[in-house]
């Protein structure tokens, strides 16, 4: 069965060129068969490789497949090979299962638009540019498909093209990931300079052997790849693209910018853990990069008054979660979180679709309300993922995976009680943007009818994510509560467990403990703040430096602005003063000559026959001259 | 038979050429640009017969007859045209007709 490997990436790949060349003419009703049913077909085949790897498991736990040599040349020889193991194989069962939900569910989302063929190819082209990145057995291929979601991405974000402020959201999101892919760039660079080889297994091996622990050139390579993921997983200081992005369509928020291109950084990160483990450093400033863009999220969320942006930046901030966890070594809970992550953020954009689309396109949460009683299965979908976001205990997914991070963020070699505060706080930071969405959307008054009630399609995706939502976190729960390890043994096939240090002062039910009541009280201040006493928030939010400090949040922490004066408007300024350098000059001086030569020679073209005969006899006289005499 | 020297042959043809380009270009009646048109081909065919009959080829002459068949062709072509200029602008002043220029 796993030689069927090569037809994960295949099936997207092929859907996506039927509907490119033939979309525009087949029949409408055909368009959702191929774009969800390809992504449906690569799911099977997914199960089928991970069924068939689980039973009958491959010499060393991977599984290669060379398809054929991509680049020969000077000792630089990367194939096309597809490499599986229990990491891949994990990532890659996430995205065709929850790209499929969301296929499904755009068939109905995007029934009416003109585009309708266009949205499918893209989001099939998508699957395969992912499948691709996650599958890759070597840098390169894992390069190509990373490009491959960055360009999706930005086809997706600006779907709807006549609006300005579209292209512009897409620009952005490509001109800022393509900072971090030029460090990643250098990366591979890098290492293939020292090392030798993209292919990542040996490389890894070769960083192992060559390289001691905390030399400058892991720390280097490291950072430098650090610097793609936080482009593309977009965290800080490169996290402002994400909130922009909201622009495409909403299963395209679902899909790319929550549950599966995001995460392509922590991704790339677990796969070159070895590096990481022999850069101490570089790890260092994973953990706090994921740890500081969990908090500023965290706080920008809180302000936010469109419903997709509050989602947006729960995501930085829950990818924050996955970084820290990366950081302090806890490779398999990083990828725990992301299992449970694609899940309920998927389900909540879903659901943000469906509530958006019966509310005339209406995004802002304060003109919603009262929703719970006309949209009851909406209601609980939602609040099923919302619950999993915040954590509430015991029942939900997020609970689990959360805590586990939190968890190892105490207890590991690599971790500490300054990072451990962090995601502490970022619980309650969590708890509170949540419900906050929760109690504006679908509780108090009613402030917008609802016109049109989802059909099946896209309620479907929603209760099955909803029931993924709160039992895929029971894989894997701490030892007071069942003591299930499934996940993360599986995990330890490909990644290291983590280091225990001596404990001092704090156990695992204490810490989840502590996280449950961080979480009471977030659910607790809103409960107060957005049911209770509404004059209460504005109470808050009337002194002037309240005032500021919302303002400040809501433009994430004012960094737009910031870039806008320290990069945008100096690279403008250049440009326009470089406009007309010397260099300008000889190719508008070919112009120019090309121009007068023109002018001359069409006075010559006056329609009186008279001067061509002329022209004719004067031409021959010179040229018999010319033979005749010289 | 006493022959004609080349070179007067030739010079005749010359000078009948250069009339017939000179009437080409002053004139600005098509008929009498027609009829320049005429001469020079004549010229043409005259220096091909004295060129013929100085190396005793046959060739000169078969040449001359190819010309005159297309200075026929040429000049019924030509008529019809000038017919229809004249139905379409009621001159024949060849510079009144210059629409065609670029």
């Amino acid at each position: 069965m796993l030689h069927l490997l090569w037809l994960i990436p295949a099936f997207p790949l092929a859907s996506f060129v039927v509907l490119a060349t033939l979309g525009k003419r087949m029949p409408r009703k055909m368009v959702p068969v191929f774009g969800a049913g390809s992504i449906g077909l690569s799911a099977v085949v997914t199960s089928l490789v991970g069924f068939s790897f689980l039973t009958s498991p491959p010499p060393g736990n991977s599984f290669t497949q060379v398809l054929w040599t991509w680049i020969d040349v000077g000792g630089f020889r990367p194939d096309i090979a597809f490499y599986l193991d229990a990491l891949s194989l994990v990532m890659v069962l996430v995205v065709t299962f929850v790209g499929f939900l969301i296929h499904f569910y755009s068939a109905e989302y995007m029934g009416e638009d003109e585009g309708y063929s266009r949205f499918f190819a893209y989001m099939n082209l998508f699957v395969a540019s992912m499948c691709t990145l996650l599958l890759g057995a070597n840098l390169l291929l894992l390069f190509l498909g990373w490009e491959g979601v960055g360009v999706c991405s930005y086809l997706l974000i600006g779907f709807w093209y006549r609006k300005p402020e579209n292209g512009l959201a897409a620009r952005k999101a490509f001109i800022v990931t393509r900072v971090g892919d030029t460090a990643m760039t250098l990366g591979l660079f890098l290492l293939f300079d020292k090392l030798g080889t993209l292919n990542i297994q040996d490389l890894m091996h070769q960083a192992l052997v060559q390289w001691p622990v905390g030399s400058t050139l892991p720390v280097v390579a490291g950072l430098l790849l650090l610097g793609g993921a936080v482009g593309k997983s977009a965290q800080l200081p490169l996290q402002t693209w994400l909130p922009d992005a909201m622009a495409g369509p909403t299963p395209t928020s679902a899909l790319i910018h929550a549950a599966t291109m995001v995460t392509a950084g922590v991704y790339l990160i677990a796969r070159t853990h070895v590096l990481f483990s022999i850069a101490p450093q570089a790890q260092l400033a994973v953990a706090i990069v994921g740890a500081a863009t969990l908090i500023l999220a965290g706080f920008s969320a809180i302000t936010q008054s469109d419903i997709k942006r509050v989602l947006a930046y729960s995501t930085v901030s829950q990818i924050g979660y996955m970084f820290l966890a990366l950081g302090v070594g806890a490779w398999s809970a990083a990828i725990f979180h992301f299992m449970t992550h694609a899940f309920f953020k998927a389900l909540l954009f879903l659901g943000a679709g469906v509530i958006i689309e019966s509310l005339h396109h209406e995004q802002d949460i304060f003109k919603m309300g009262g929703l719970r009683k006309e949209m009851p299965v909406a209601f609980w979908t939602f609040l099923a993922g919302a619950c999993s976001l915040a954590g509430l205990p015991l029942i939900t997914a997020g609970f689990y995976s959360k805590g586990l991070i939190i968890w190892d963020t105490w207890s590991s070699t690599r971790g500490s009680s300054v990072l451990w505060v962090a995601a502490v706080l970022g619980v309650l930071l969590t708890s509170l943007y949540t419900f906050r969405l929760i109690f504006l959307v679908f509780f108090g008054e009613m402030k917008t009818k609802v016109h049109k009630r989802p059909g099946f399609a896209m309620m479907m995706p929603c209760v099955v994510l909803a029931v993924l939502s709160v039992v895929g976190g029971f894989v894997d729960t701490p030892e007071f509560l069942g003591n299930i390890h499934s996940f993360s043994d599986f995990m330890h096939l490909a990644l290291p467990p983590i280091t225990e240090r001596p404990l001092r002062g704090m156990t695992e039910i204490g810490s989840e403990a502590l996280v449950t009541l961080v979480f009471l009280i977030g659910l607790g201040v809103s409960y107060l703040l957005f049911i209770k006493r509404r004059d209460l928030a504005e109470a808050i939010t009337a002194p002037a430096i309240a005032k500021a400090l919302h303002r400040f949040w809501y433009t994430d922490w004012g960094m737009d602005w910031l870039y806008e004066r320290v990069f945008v408007r100096p690279i403008v300024w250049i440009a326009r003063v470089d406009k007309s350098d010397f260099i300008d000059y000889i190719y508008s001086g070919i112009a120019l000559i090309t121009e007068l030569l023109y002018h001359g020679v069409r006075r010559t073209e006056n329609g009186r026959m008279r001067w061509y005969a002329a022209g004719i006899a004067a031409g021959s006289i010179i040229f018999l001259t010319i033979v005749l005499f010289l | 038979m006493a022959s004609v020297p080349m070179h007067q042959g030739l010079l005749l043809a010359g000078i009948l050429f250069s009339l017939g380009l000179v009437g080409l270009l002053v004139r600005r009646n098509v008929i009498f640009m027609l009829m320049s048109l005429e001469i020079m081909l004549n010229a043409a065919g005259l220096a091909f017969v004295v060129a013929g009959a100085r190396w005793g080829q046959a060739d000169g002459q078969i040449v001359f007859l190819f010309i005159l068949t297309m200075a026929a062709a040429e000049v019924s072509v030509g008529l019809a045209l000038v017919l229809q200029i004249y139905r379409r602008f009621k001159t024949l002043d060849s510079d009144a007709v210059s629409e065609m220029r670029g």
